[in-house]
């Protein structure tokens, strides 16, 4: 089976450790909030302005002039920092963020990401995502594997235009969690029920399949 | 204006010497900390041809997306675009240009215009449709992309409390790229929520200092929430 996504959110947050400072995308990296392990602790990074981003308000409590990146309105946890946006960026590009989560459409062997633009059709805009795959060190992909017609989005070479190159390491699909290195896919685990074999037909760019891949275990 | 009293007592002087074909720097991210009322008041007075320089450009009906309705903006300079029908109709036309940048480096062009800084360099969109027609440069090993800062004939900036000095502090997120767009106006305008006694604000805490500042207007707020998220 396929990872859900609260699965993928679950799987991510494994990579959290006590004391980071991370920034989550919009959708499937927002989820990760919710499964931070008990005992840890976790400072949410929203590039608006926002360093410790809390729960969302309690009804009735909601402030306009307090909201996240994805403009939902939020609250700020005790030792929380509010700034501008150029501070917020700096920390980013400047390699302070320990890690980070977003989307993309592609990513392809050699690090490279696209995740903003789609020729043809209407271009919203890149919003932050290019300055946050830039300024990382630490960022974590999450995606479908692959389309809904079954193309694959793990590539040789990106075929959309790119939000930032050679900066992924590592990418978690709803098949896969996978590592890049060398100029080729590594595959580490795959889902719980998804064959080595599924994988390995969708995924267009090399792939690097060792003896061993263990299953995602999960309670 | 006596001295370092920079209040004006109405939008039309807050906005005076505003013309066609000016560069207009606004904050506000979504429609969180806009300056909501000088928007309105260039709708009022029905300025043309203007280059609009904001992280977003508002939605229908609200913040910048006004301005579209009387094709007011030829060019936007923004990070971010979506939500808003009028603008991808008229971007899809033609008739308005949009140059997309990505946040940190919009946030940095404004504060490095405010700076005096003409231009930097950035690791941000090297490799990507971004980096067309720019300079590229290696510093230690790793490419940069050379992008110029940014000014504007004016800046429009939303607050939360100033006084007549025009020290300004802004109310939690909604700083966003406020503080930035202020430095960056050739004449910037604040409107405030409350112009507070002289002595009232710490001077430990001001956000931006009077020296941005040049009028201030006390006005009263919608605040649209774009994603009410409560607690379920």
């Amino acid at each position: 089976m396929a990872l859900s996504r609260e699965q993928m959110a679950q799987r991510v947050a494994r990579e959290m450790q006590d004391g980071f400072y991370v920034n989550l995308g919009i959708g499937i990296p927002t989820l990760v909030a919710n499964y931070i392990p008990e005992g840890m602790e976790v400072m949410l990074q929203s590039e608006n302005g926002l360093l410790g981003m809390g729960a969302f308000p309690r009804v009735g409590e909601a402030d306009a002039d307090m909201i996240n990146a994805g403009k939902q309105t939020v609250t700020a946890r005790t030792g929380a920092s509010i700034f501008s946006s150029a501070e917020s960026f700096a920390m980013i590009r400047g390699g302070h963020i320990d890690l980070t989560v977003l989307g993309a459409f592609e990513v392809d062997v050699h690090g490279n990401i696209a995740s903003w633009m789609i020729p043809g059709k209407l271009v919203k805009g890149m919003g932050g995502a290019m300055d946050l795959v830039a300024g990382a060190e630490n960022i974590i992909v999450t995606m479908t594997h692959a389309s809904k017609d079954g193309e694959s989005k793990l590539l040789s070479r990106c075929s959309l235009p790119l939000t930032g190159a050679g900066c992924i390491k590592r990418v978690l699909t709803d098949l896969a969690y996978l590592e890049i290195d060398n100029g080729a896919f590594i595959l580490k685990e795959r889902a719980p029920g998804v064959s080595v074999e599924e994988i390995i037909r969708k995924t267009a760019g090399k792939l690097i399949v060792p003896d061993h891949v263990p299953e995602m275990q999960f309670a | 204006m006596a001295g370092f009293d920079k209040r004006v007592s109405s939008y039309e002087e807050a906005l005076a010497g505003l013309k066609d074909g000016m560069t207009v720097i606004s904050g506000g991210f979504g429609l969180c900390g806009i300056p909501e009322n000088l928007i309105n008041e260039i709708k009022r007075q029905g300025i043309r041809d203007l280059t609009v320089v904001s992280n977003n450009c508002g939605v229908d009906g609200f913040g910048l997306g006004v301005l579209l309705e009387d094709r007011q903006i030829s060019k936007v300079i923004a990070s971010y675009v979506g939500e808003n029908a009028l603008f991808e109709k008229q971007l899809l036309s033609g008739e308005i240009e949009v140059e997309l940048t990505p946040q940190g480096t919009l946030a940095e062009k404004m504060r490095a215009g405010g700076a005096g800084i003409p231009a930097f360099f950035t690791a941000t969109g090297v490799g990507t449709p971004v980096a067309d027609g720019k300079e590229t440069r290696e510093f230690k090993g790793r490419a940069y992309l050379m992008e110029e800062s940014i000014t504007g004939d004016f800046a429009i900036v939303k607050g939360w409390k100033a006084d007549h000095f025009g020290n300004v502090i802004y109310r939690h997120t909604a700083q966003n790229f406020n503080p930035l767009a202020a430095t960056a106006g050739k004449i910037t305008v604040v409107e405030v929520e409350e112009i507070v006694e002289p002595g009232e604000l710490d001077p430990t805490q001001i956000h931006t200092p009077g020296i941005y500042v040049d009028r201030i207007i006390c006005g009263t707020f919608e605040k649209r929430i774009e994603q009410l998220t409560e607690r379920s």
